[in-house]
């Protein structure tokens, strides 16, 4: 299997419901707790591993809003586990889930360097990296309604904007909107054959209006009542 | 879900869910009341997700909602009852902690006495709540008329102008056909209003390819996903929603059957300038409204059935008054070059071509790409018809719109919009939702009086429609404390809470003894004119008594207003309560099934808290209201379970719907069901009950809807309700200012020239009453504000996880602009208004018109509250632009000093803030104004998740220990080469 995201922005409204899904899901998840630093305090901040980035495209008036959110892309050559000297960042055999083994790390920070999309992050309490675990540990339970077993991000989602599955499995929902609307991974070029695809924002339909132009009324006495039965 | 048969290496118990236990809720971070299903491990929680099964947010959950566990988790939660010291000045945060014994004894010493002699020395006001049928119920029953919500400083322009004209409104009273709709067009929303439902919503259009249109001068939240978004300049909405009527009636776009069959868009109105009757619809002895039949050529009865009533018709009744139909007015004022593209393109910076092209891209998908819902339905006259014709064109508009002085008549213009297309309550249209419909408007009206020990004859608040129904003395005067229902705002029908700190204050039009307010967070972010309210609620009077004598606060957090209480009265969390919520208060209904649900309790309190809704019972115990107490003095209700379950309203109708009757079997209306919690709580904390199809559209003239409403006591009547285009209503106070009313008319001529101006029986555009007083040129941004989807409508801005992503709030503007005045990004700028100035740090970005900054509301804090540090950010470096805004309008010219609200409804006019922008001087950094630092409240404790780290303050909350899942032997081998 090869799992993973796709996440659609031309849905996304930037509303940080996966974000603070996935911080509450795994402040309890097998590498929690997530610390949060000076959580009342000035400047607070916070292990978290999925994060929505927003940006303009184009000046005003022609100008569009766009929210990204980012998380692990779970690549296929993911140069984080490439770097690893401990061995602690893997990639996971069965289901393609790159992981960082909590009992390995050192925290010496190489795989953020090596991560382009800033997925991963150092906890400084635990002394560890971590990273999205595509929700390891409730995609597999058992215990959990099978609708449930999706990523926390994925199950949240208010405008249903994430959609979690097989890649590999050409009829699985990710690939099939991944080739109906034209899905793509971030910054390609890079040669890390990110897992998770973002979908272009669609092209409305333009709407004919040429069918309801009439010769224009500029009085009212220009009207000729029409019985119609109340 | 991934293929669990194909995980080939077992994995690790992660999750121990025999110590788990799941219960289901509903959400209250925000106003949106989403179902939630929360797993709780050893009194802790572990997990809040979407309940899939539940109505209003079908198993999504937004920021806020994930968000829960750091409410809990506060260190802002008060503890325990508080009482200011003796000797200690108010506001300065002096405190003792005492029993809940001792501090309802004197509560109930204090209210017993008010109500003894003079109730309306009372004033009780509550915040963003949900149970106002409680609390309107309580207040009724203590006899003061000072009672009402925040909805005056919310959001009542959009409810008043959905009720006065087609008997619902957005929001809570309807939202659009999501399933079925093609074009959707949303007005002045901020990031949310409500939460889940539109981004649900939104998906679903643009999946079926429907087109989204955004009217906002900002571009982010839901604007940024719209196909198109039009950047128009605050306050002006009206003028392009009649602009574009202007190009439909052009074009003869709109839809005749509907305006005849379900509008007062016939009926005849009497055209006698400057006579009594001027303006009113014509009648005949009955009161029955008069049309014109093109069959008949004869004057006949509107509310009849199969007449042909003349939607254009200019004549003479048979008294020789001349008369047309609302039709020929309406068509002829907006018809008004006034109103033509160019000329809005002037007043609201939208081109021409735009806005004749959205119109009749509208009107091209009502009338071309028209549906039908092939279901047999009975009309309110009795006849079949075989299917619902429906318009696919909706929208949805909020507090852009409502936050101004125009705020009514633009809502109304909306809705106009709207009704010429035919969209409402129609497939693919605007949809009502239960129990709305209802007649317009609704038939209840405000109490007038109050006597000692004696419950209101009627609910504090209400819908008028005529001068009489004003609540004034013989000479005009103001009889509730926030002035609503008087000629400063005839039509107040959410009250005034806004007024009510300053006009207590100032004993304008009187003194009072008490106020009480629930979760208000009045001398902050949810007043005007921040730091003037601050001195108010602390001022003394020349004998050294405070101007307020008495203040109660009920609050959960320890929010800036609770420095300034005598008497702090603790609430619980949402997950720690019983809680109601009612289709008598603000339902949760959905278009096509009437809901309402509850909260029970799924964490035990760690502290000596009781919910208010407790509170109000047991106060409504031991003060002996009549609904309260049985015949022979003692109490009717145990507590609040015990009440919500047997309190009926009417036979057989009480707070909760589902699972009535002895049995549980009734719904909607029943006998009194002794297990109705227990009900509740196992089907999922919701109730809903889905109307038949026939029942799905049309329901204003739906006969079979409009029987049912009745039944179950929603409606009054099974009349056809007629949506009024026209607005008598209206009319009547017009004809009270030009002094032509046979009732009661206003003296000042300020109040004369309001009603003859605004009170227009259709809407128009006017310039917001601020912008009207002062100079534009000297101030010549618009100044508005919204909150993010994260924090929206919420009171957890404190949130420790969602102020990592937003502790500081900036002043957005326009980069252009910006570049143009010399203003830089992250630079330090003044802005001032007519009321003060405050300094801000600055945020050039594309996404707003260039007349307009805007910033994140409630983001700023005072210094100490909330349980946040002195030196956190949103005291240090945040601010509220609340400070810039005046209750009272401007009146350095000698005008009548007045409310900062609309003229018809009272709503505060946040948005008509008109400000100018310069830059600070080098070295001015940091908010300003700056207030004392509010010492912490006695016994205050951190949270049990935090604790210290390398010298600094960290957060690590786990419910469980966790379970880590190791790197296997032979994979570390091969370096992951297979």
């Amino acid at each position: 299997m090869k799992l993973g995201l796709v996440i659609d922005l031309d849905v996304c409204v930037g509303c940080h419901a996966c974000a603070v899904a996935c911080k509450q899901w795994n402040t309890s998840g097998t590498t929690g707790a997530l610390s949060d630093y000076e959580p009342y305090g000035k400047q607070p901040s916070g292990v978290w591993f999925n994060r929505v980035r927003n940006f303009e495209v184009g000046d005003y008036p022609n100008n569009k809003t766009i929210n990204f959110p980012m998380s692990c892309m779970h690549c296929e050559d993911a140069a984080c586990v490439t770097v690893c000297p401990t061995g602690a960042s893997y990639k996971r055999e069965e289901d393609g889930v790159v992981l960082v083994d909590q009992d390995k790390c050192m925290g010496c920070n190489y795989c953020s360097w090596a991560c382009p999309y800033g997925a991963r992050e150092l906890d400084k309490v635990s002394g560890t990296m971590k990273k999205c675990t595509l929700c390891i540990d409730r995609i597999y339970d058992q215990e959990l309604a099978p609708e449930d077993r999706q990523p926390s991000c994925v199950i949240t989602c208010p405008a249903h904007a994430r959609h979690f599955g097989d890649f590999e499995d050409p009829n699985s929902n990710v690939s099939t909107l991944v080739r109906e609307r034209g899905g793509r991974a971030l910054m390609p070029e890079l040669g890390y054959n990110p897992t998770n695809k973002y979908l272009p924002p669609r092209v409305a339909r333009p709407v004919p209006t040429d069918d309801v132009k009439m010769d224009l009324v500029s009085k009212v006495k220009n009207w000729v009542n029409k019985a119609i039965s109340k | 879900m991934a293929k669990t048969s194909q995980a080939a290496k077992p994995l690790p118990k992660f999750e121990d869910h025999s110590k788990q236990e799941t219960k289901y809720t509903t959400c209250y971070m925000c106003a949106c009341r989403c179902g939630i299903k929360v797993t709780i491990e050893d009194n802790k929680v572990r997990f809040i997700q979407g309940n899939r099964d539940h109505p209003i947010n079908q198993g999504v959950l937004c920021a806020k909602g994930n968000a829960g566990i750091m409410k809990q988790q506060s260190p802002a939660k008060l503890r325990k009852p508080l009482l200011r010291k003796q000797n200690a000045e108010r506001g300065k945060a002096e405190f003792e902690e005492i029993s809940w014994d001792k501090a309802l004894d004197i509560l109930t010493e204090r209210l017993q006495n008010i109500r003894d002699t003079d109730p309306k020395k009372l004033a009780y006001f509550t915040g963003r709540d949900q149970m106002q049928a409680l609390t309107g119920l309580w207040a009724s029953q203590f006899g003061t008329i000072n009672w009402a919500a925040h909805g005056g400083f919310c959001s009542v322009n959009m409810a008043a102008g959905g009720l006065y004209t087609m008997g619902h409104a957005f929001w809570e009273f309807g939202d659009p056909d999501w399933d079925r709709t093609k074009y959707f067009m949303m007005w002045g929303v901020a990031e949310d209003h409500s939460s889940n439902p539109i981004k649900i919503g939104i998906e679903k259009l643009k999946r079926n390819g429907g087109k989204f249109v955004a009217v906002n001068p900002v571009r982010t939240g839901y604007q940024a996903v719209a196909d198109e978004w039009v950047g128009i300049r605050p306050g002006t909405d009206a003028m392009l929603a009649l602009s574009m009527i202007h190009v439909l009636l052009q074009n003869e776009q709109f839809d005749w059957e509907f305006l005849i069959r379900y509008t007062n868009a016939p009926y005849l109105v009497v055209n006698t300038p400057g006579q009594k009757g001027d303006g009113l619809i014509l009648r005949d002895e009955d009161g029955k409204p008069l049309a014109w039949d093109l069959e008949k050529e004869d004057f006949v009865d509107a509310t009849q059935v199969d007449i042909k009533p003349a939607l254009f018709w200019e004549g003479q009744a048979a008294d020789g008054r001349p008369v047309r139909t609302s039709m020929s007015i309406l068509a002829e004022k907006y018809l008004d070059s006034e109103y033509s593209p160019e000329n809005a393109e002037k007043v609201c910076g939208v081109p021409a071509e735009q806005i004749e092209r959205l119109a009749l891209e509208m009107a091209h998908v009502a009338f071309k790409e028209t549906i039908t819902v092939d279901v047999e339905w009975t009309d309110w006259a009795g006849r079949k018809h075989d299917k619902f014709i429906g318009r696919p064109v909706s929208m949805h508009a909020m507090r852009g719109i409502s936050a101004h002085s125009n705020g009514f008549q633009t809502c109304r213009a909306l809705h106009f919009l709207q009704i010429l297309l035919g969209t409402v309550d129609v497939p693919g249209g605007h949809l009502a939702k239960a129990p709305y419909p209802k007649h317009i408007p609704p038939g209840i009206k405000p109490a007038k009086d109050c006597a000692p020990n004696t419950p209101l004859s009627s609910p504090p608040l209400g819908f008028p429609t005529c001068p009489e129904d004003l609540v004034i003395n013989e000479d005009g005067s103001p009889k509730r404390i926030d002035k609503a229902y008087s000629w400063d705002a005839p039509v107040s029908s959410h009250g005034m809470m806004h007024m009510v700190i300053t006009n207590a204050w100032k004993g304008d039009p009187y003194p009072i003894d008490t106020l009480m307010m629930f979760m208000a967070n009045m001398s902050w972010n949810s007043t005007m004119n921040t730091a003037e309210v601050m001195k108010m609620l602390a001022d003394k009077d020349e004998n050294g008594e405070y101007k307020i004598p008495f203040l109660v606060i009920a609050d959960a957090f320890h929010s800036e207003i609770v420095n300034y209480a005598d008497l702090v009265l603790p609430d619980t969390t949402y997950l720690e309560r019983f809680d109601t919520v009612s289709m008598l208060d603000r339902p949760i209904s959905e278009p096509h099934a009437a809901c309402d649900s509850i909260r029970h309790a799924v964490l035990t309190p760690d502290r000596d808290v009781r919910s208010w809704q407790e509170v109000q019972v047991e106060l409504a115990k031991r003060l002996k209201f009549p609904a309260f107490t049985k015949e022979d003095g003692t109490p009717k209700f145990q507590d609040y379970k015990d009440f919500i379950v047997n309190f009926e309203k009417a036979p057989g109708i009480g707070f909760l719907a589902g699972w009535r009757g002895k049995d549980g079997k009734s719904h909607l209306r029943g006998e009194p069901n002794p297990n109705q919690w227990e009900a509740y709580i196992e089907n999922g904390a919701f109730f809903k009950y889905d109307l038949p199809e026939n029942m799905h559209f049309y329901r204003f003239a739906n006969k079979d809807y409009l029987e049912m409403a009745k039944e179950v006591g929603w409606n009054g009547s099974t009349d056809q309700i007629v949506i009024e285009l026209y607005s008598e209503t209206m009319q009547r106070f017009r004809l009270a200012g030009q002094g032509l009313y046979d009732g009661p008319m206003p003296t000042k001529e300020e109040h004369k020239e309001r009603l003859k101006t605004y009170f227009d029986p259709l809407p128009f555009h006017y310039t917001p009453l601020e912008e009207q007083r002062i100079n534009s040129e000297e101030y010549p941004f618009h100044a508005v504000n919204q909150r993010p989807m994260y924090m929206y409508h919420s009171w957890d801005s404190q949130n420790a996880w969602l102020r990592q992503i937003t502790a500081q709030n900036y002043l957005f503007m326009n980069r252009q602009k910006g570049e143009e005045m010399g203003i830089e990004d992250k630079s330090w700028v003044w802005v001032e208004s007519h009321n003060g100035r405050i300094r801000v740090q600055v945020k050039l970005m594309e996404g707003v018109e260039p007349n307009t900054v805007w910033t994140w509301n409630a983001i700023g804090k005072q210094s100490g509250a909330w349980g946040l540090k002195p030196d956190a950010d949103e005291s240090q470096k945040g601010f509220l632009m609340n400070h810039l805004i005046s209750e009272l309008l401007p009146a350095k010219n000698g005008e009548m000093e007045i409310t900062n609200s609309d003229p018809i409804t009272g709503q505060a006019a946040w948005y008509d803030l008109k400000v100018k922008i310069y830059p600070a001087h080098e070295g001015e950094e940091g908010s300003f104004p700056e207030f004392e630092t509010i010492k912490p409240l006695p016994n205050a404790t951190k949270p049990d998740h935090v604790q210290e780290h390398k010298g600094q303050e960290v957060g690590r909350y786990q419910s469980h220990d966790a379970v880590n899942l190791k790197r296997p032997l032979g994979d570390i081998l091969t370096r992951g080469k297979k």
